[in-house]
């Protein structure tokens, strides 16, 4: 951990983005992880989309759970709301909040710990039921906090920091959101940003259940040769289907690909996806073919990464309970409870 | 582009900006952090080798160190170095153990004309190698124009006596009163070495009409300076017009103002902005209520029958032609005639080598300078030097010590029957500033802070008299305050590349977005795609060699803070703040391993 503040000073030719910020503004406090951290790259990351998308701070809420993942949030956008709830229970306390208030950007931060141990159930219900909202598993594979014991996703066969090789099956995440209905599925690397921050920034603008899941070394616990979640290892293996922009509204981005090699997503809220194909036979409109070439590269070794799935049109929680547009938080009374004349009209249609 | 090559020592010089804009190159974070811990002696001393005169450059000098400290860069104002070292001088303690002793004389003789700052920095360096230094200079006491031109309120007496002091106590031979009258005469007495730091004697004329009728009250600037210094003038008439725009004619000003001067004027051809003058000293100035007033080109001087009453002035205005060259041209308007008693012409100063004869073997070019190599200082006569003023024209006392160290090494080379153009790397020590997981040896909590203002006296007092300083200089407290402002440019951020394992936590922390992974290419290429703007091209990139994944690190050097966040953050010590002491190597130094050749 660092003990002296991170200095105020910027560099002088920072760029602005529409709001007039630059990227320091969306940070938070300094970390408090392990130097080295791959977490601390996924927050540097939340902070690049966050300013690419010139959002306002104060319409976001970051909640998360209990783990080095759940602190992270402490460290970037420290002007926006955030709620740090118990180990595992980061989706229903996100959900609740998503239905009080709809108007916020959501975005859900735990770890594997947090959404495949204790919290998987919630982290099951809160993808099935499409809360809108941007979900980042930060993913290394140990529990860190307690000195690197095997998570549930640590894959069979990977060895400790010890040498102890794991003999349990490992829960993919991903697999898991597919087929839970997520209308955003994505996997990619703390290692890599170019790939992370587009991918971040389209799960922000999607409508929906937006699932990421970033493999994020753990420096101190699972770093190390027979690791499979290691700089090294995940740098080798790693097979990105495709690249990504995310064009929105007005921002002339060129996109210099060869032409047919592209292909354009427009999401609910008219923002583009520009998507650079980078395996052929990869189409990520396909959840049943998603699924499937997943498994096929997981069983030769490889870790599939990029955008795997999205439903462009996809519909969320207040679509399917037919909420008013208003967030509930800011109903008022005489609305909320239209007196008893309206009650005993609205009893006497039911007899 | 290749990887850079830290070892050579140019390289981290640069990114001591102060350091290396500095001409004597004085080790400036070094000694600021020496103030910070209370050292003043130890910071006296690191000055006192470099530049020989802290105390009184402490005052006077032109600080070419500020306007390159990279605090500059990221806030306002630089830091105030120039006034810290003369924190250093203010607060030391008796340093006379610590200097150098007089030695056992070597046999060798080298006689210096003139005793300013060039000739006085050449014995320093020589007396204690055992050379009998014998300077002469037409006036009684040592300092040169340090004494005769800088005025009193600015430069008290006793610092001069102090420092100058210093260096005759080496056992040099000080013949005040005694002034050179030909080179011929002085090489006939057989010196092994001959040094002339004779300065820029002659002040320029201003040759307009009226200038020999009113002569009278027609004084030129530096010799009216020096005759104030000396005692000889002490009152000037009611209404007095300042010619020029430099650092004499403020001086200039500032002194009528205590000689009597109550409507003071200072007239500049130039715009106010364009002036040669320091910021600070034409700050001074007016503070002292002393108006600068500019594009107005003296034409002629006005008198009644010889009593000078005014000059006419010619309005110009500035224009630029396609190369962005300035040219003054008349702007139509009326011509002014300001009235006034005296005028003190501070136009600018020249060489004066009367004294040297024509077939002495030294060779002068056309603008009637000797010919001097700019590296080694010595003239086309091999046993003659030139440095300060005398061998390249006015500039600063700093770049004087600067020549003078380069000229004494010279002469040392040369006497000791060595090739006078191989010079000397400089002496370079590295030590890393880590002391514990999360230690830092030096202060790295940067704040943003702004300048401390130096103290100064109270303009009605200080008006009063001519030997009053004017600056107070910081208190202890003021002086911690400014010398923590200082970003530790000299503790390096080194970076092995065999320890990296590209996890980004160097670039995330950074504070200034100084470091990029990328891939390698030219460096006008990269410049492109750096994490932040590339500002100042002459700052250098810090490429290293190629990494796992084939990309490279590149650091813009411009403005990183040197507050170790990339090391602090580094799981694996490829990052590590290490200290590069950089030291010139002046004559007598410990034998250099390495050289390289003046050419």
């Amino acid at each position: 951990m660092t003990y002296i503040a991170k200095p105020k000073f910027h560099h002088p030719g920072l760029k602005k983005n529409e709001l007039g910020y630059t990227h320091r503004d969306y940070e938070g406090k300094i970390s408090t992880l392990c130097a080295g951290c791959g977490h601390d790259s996924i927050t540097a990351s939340i902070i690049e989309a966050c300013y690419e998308l010139s959002i306002e701070p104060h319409r976001v809420a970051k909640i998360s759970g209990i783990g080095c993942s759940s602190k992270t949030p402490d460290y970037f956008l420290g002007n926006s709301h955030g709620f740090n709830s118990v180990h595992g229970r980061m989706p229903s306390v996100l959900t609740g909040a998503n239905l009080a208030n709809r108007d916020l950007i959501y975005l859900g931060v735990s770890g594997d710990g947090d959404s495949a141990s204790i919290g998987f159930g919630q982290f099951a219900h809160s993808i099935r039921r499409g809360v809108n909202m941007t979900y980042i598993v930060e993913n290394n594979g140990v529990y860190g906090l307690t000195k690197g014991q095997f998570s549930a996703t640590a894959d069979r066969g990977s060895k400790s920091k010890k040498g102890v090789t794991n003999t349990d099956n490992a829960i993919d995440l991903v697999a898991i959101a597919l087929q839970l209905g997520a209308t955003f599925v994505a996997r990619s690397f703390s290692g890599d940003k170019t790939q992370l921050v587009p991918l971040i920034a389209a799960a922000i603008r999607h409508k929906g259940a937006s699932f990421i899941d970033v493999i994020s070394p753990c420096i101190a616990f699972n770093n190390h040769a027979g690791s499979t979640k290691s700089f090294d290892y995940v740098r080798e293996h790693n097979d990105a289907v495709n690249r990504l922009d995310v064009l929105v509204g007005r921002d002339p981005i060129a996109v210099d690909y060869a032409p047919g090699t592209v292909q354009m997503v427009e999401q609910h809220d008219g923002s583009r996806i520009a998507l650079r194909k980078i395996d052929a036979d990869y189409d990520p409109h396909d959840r049943l073919g998603a699924q499937t070439f997943l498994q096929k590269h997981a069983a030769k070794g490889q870790i599939v990464t990029g955008l795997l799935y999205v439903d462009p049109d996809a519909e969320d929680l207040h679509e399917h309970l037919n909420t008013v547009e208003t967030p509930l938080n800011t109903l008022e009374a005489d609305t909320l409870c239209p007196g008893s004349a309206m009650l005993d009209k609205f009893n006497a249609s039911l007899r | 582009m290749k990887p850079t090559d830290i070892a050579a020592p140019d390289y981290f010089h640069k990114v001591v900006d102060c350091q290396w804009a500095c001409p004597a190159h004085t080790p400036v974070p070094e000694y600021i952090r020496l103030i910070a811990q209370g050292r003043y002696s130890d910071a006296y001393m690191i000055n006192w080798k470099s530049n020989v005169f802290p105390g009184i450059l402490g005052r006077t000098c032109d600080r070419p160190c500020e306007p390159a400290c990279r605090r500059g860069r990221v806030e306002e104002t630089p830091v105030a170095i120039c006034r810290l070292k003369r924190v250093a001088a203010d607060f030391k303690d008796d340093i006379t153990q610590r200097l150098p002793r007089p030695s056992a004389k070597n046999g060798k003789r080298v006689a210096f004309v003139g005793g300013g700052p060039a000739s006085l920095t050449v014995a320093r360096d020589l007396a204690p190698l055992g050379y009998h230094c014998t300077v002469f200079d037409a006036d009684a006491q040592a300092g040169g124009m340090m004494r005769s031109q800088i005025p009193k309120f600015r430069l008290p007496d006793s610092v001069i006596d102090e420092e100058t002091g210093y260096i005759l106590g080496l056992g040099v031979d000080f013949k005040g009163g005694h002034r050179i009258e030909s080179m011929k005469a002085l090489l006939a007495e057989k010196y092994d070495a001959i040094f002339v730091g004779s300065g820029a004697p002659r002040g320029r004329e201003l040759d307009i009409p009226g200038r020999k009728e009113a002569a009278a009250n027609v004084h030129i600037g530096i010799d009216w300076l020096s005759s104030v210094s000396f005692g000889h003038t002490d009152k000037i008439g009611k209404r007095v017009i300042v010619l020029g725009g430099g650092n004499t004619a403020m001086d200039c000003c500032r002194t009528a103002r205590r000689l009597g001067g109550e409507e003071v004027k200072v007239v500049v051809r130039s715009g106010f902005e364009e002036m040669k003058a320091s910021a600070w000293e034409k700050e001074d100035a007016l503070h002292e209520d002393i108006p600068i007033l500019n594009f107005l080109v003296p034409t002629a001087f006005v008198h009644d029958n010889g009593k000078l009453t005014g000059i006419t002035f010619q309005k110009v205005k500035a224009e630029y032609d396609a190369k962005g060259r300035r040219n003054l041209v008349p702007s139509g308007e009326p011509d002014q005639t300001i009235e006034c008693d005296d005028v003190l012409v501070a136009v600018g100063q020249e060489n004066a080598f009367p004294w040297i004869e024509q077939d002495c073997g030294i060779e002068f070019d056309k603008w009637h300078m000797p010919k001097v190599d700019p590296k080694t200082f010595v003239s086309t006569n091999p046993k003659v030097f030139f440095g300060g003023d005398a061998a390249f024209g006015p500039k600063n006392i700093i770049w004087a010590v600067a020549q003078g160290h380069d000229a004494a090494l010279s002469i040392h080379k040369m006497l000791s029957g060595e090739d006078v153009t191989e010079r000397p790397l400089p002496e370079v020590h590295i030590s890393s500033q880590k002391m514990g997981i999360h230690e830092w040896s030096y202060d790295n909590d940067i704040s943003n802070d702004k300048r401390y203002k130096v103290p100064h006296r109270d303009k009605v007092i200080a008006l009063k008299d001519i030997r009053t300083e004017v600056e107070l200089g910081y208190d202890v407290k003021l002086a911690l305050g400014e010398a923590e402002r200082c970003l530790n440019c000299d503790v390096q951020t080194v970076f092995s590349t065999s320890l990296c394992i590209e996890c980004d936590a160097c670039v995330d922390i950074c504070p200034m977005d100084c470091i990029t992974f990328t891939d390698n290419g030219e460096e006008g290429d990269l410049r492109q795609r750096l994490k932040a703007p590339s500002l100042h091209p002459d700052q250098d990139l810090y490429v290293s060699s190629d990494l796992k994944t084939g990309r490279v690190m590149v650091k813009d050097e411009d403005v990183c803070l040197h507050c170790g966040l990339c090391a602090e953050r580094c799981p694996t010590g490829a990052w590590d703040m290490q200290k590069y002491l950089i030291e010139m190597t002046h004559a007598g130094s410990a034998c250099p391993t390495k050289s390289r050749s003046a050419a």
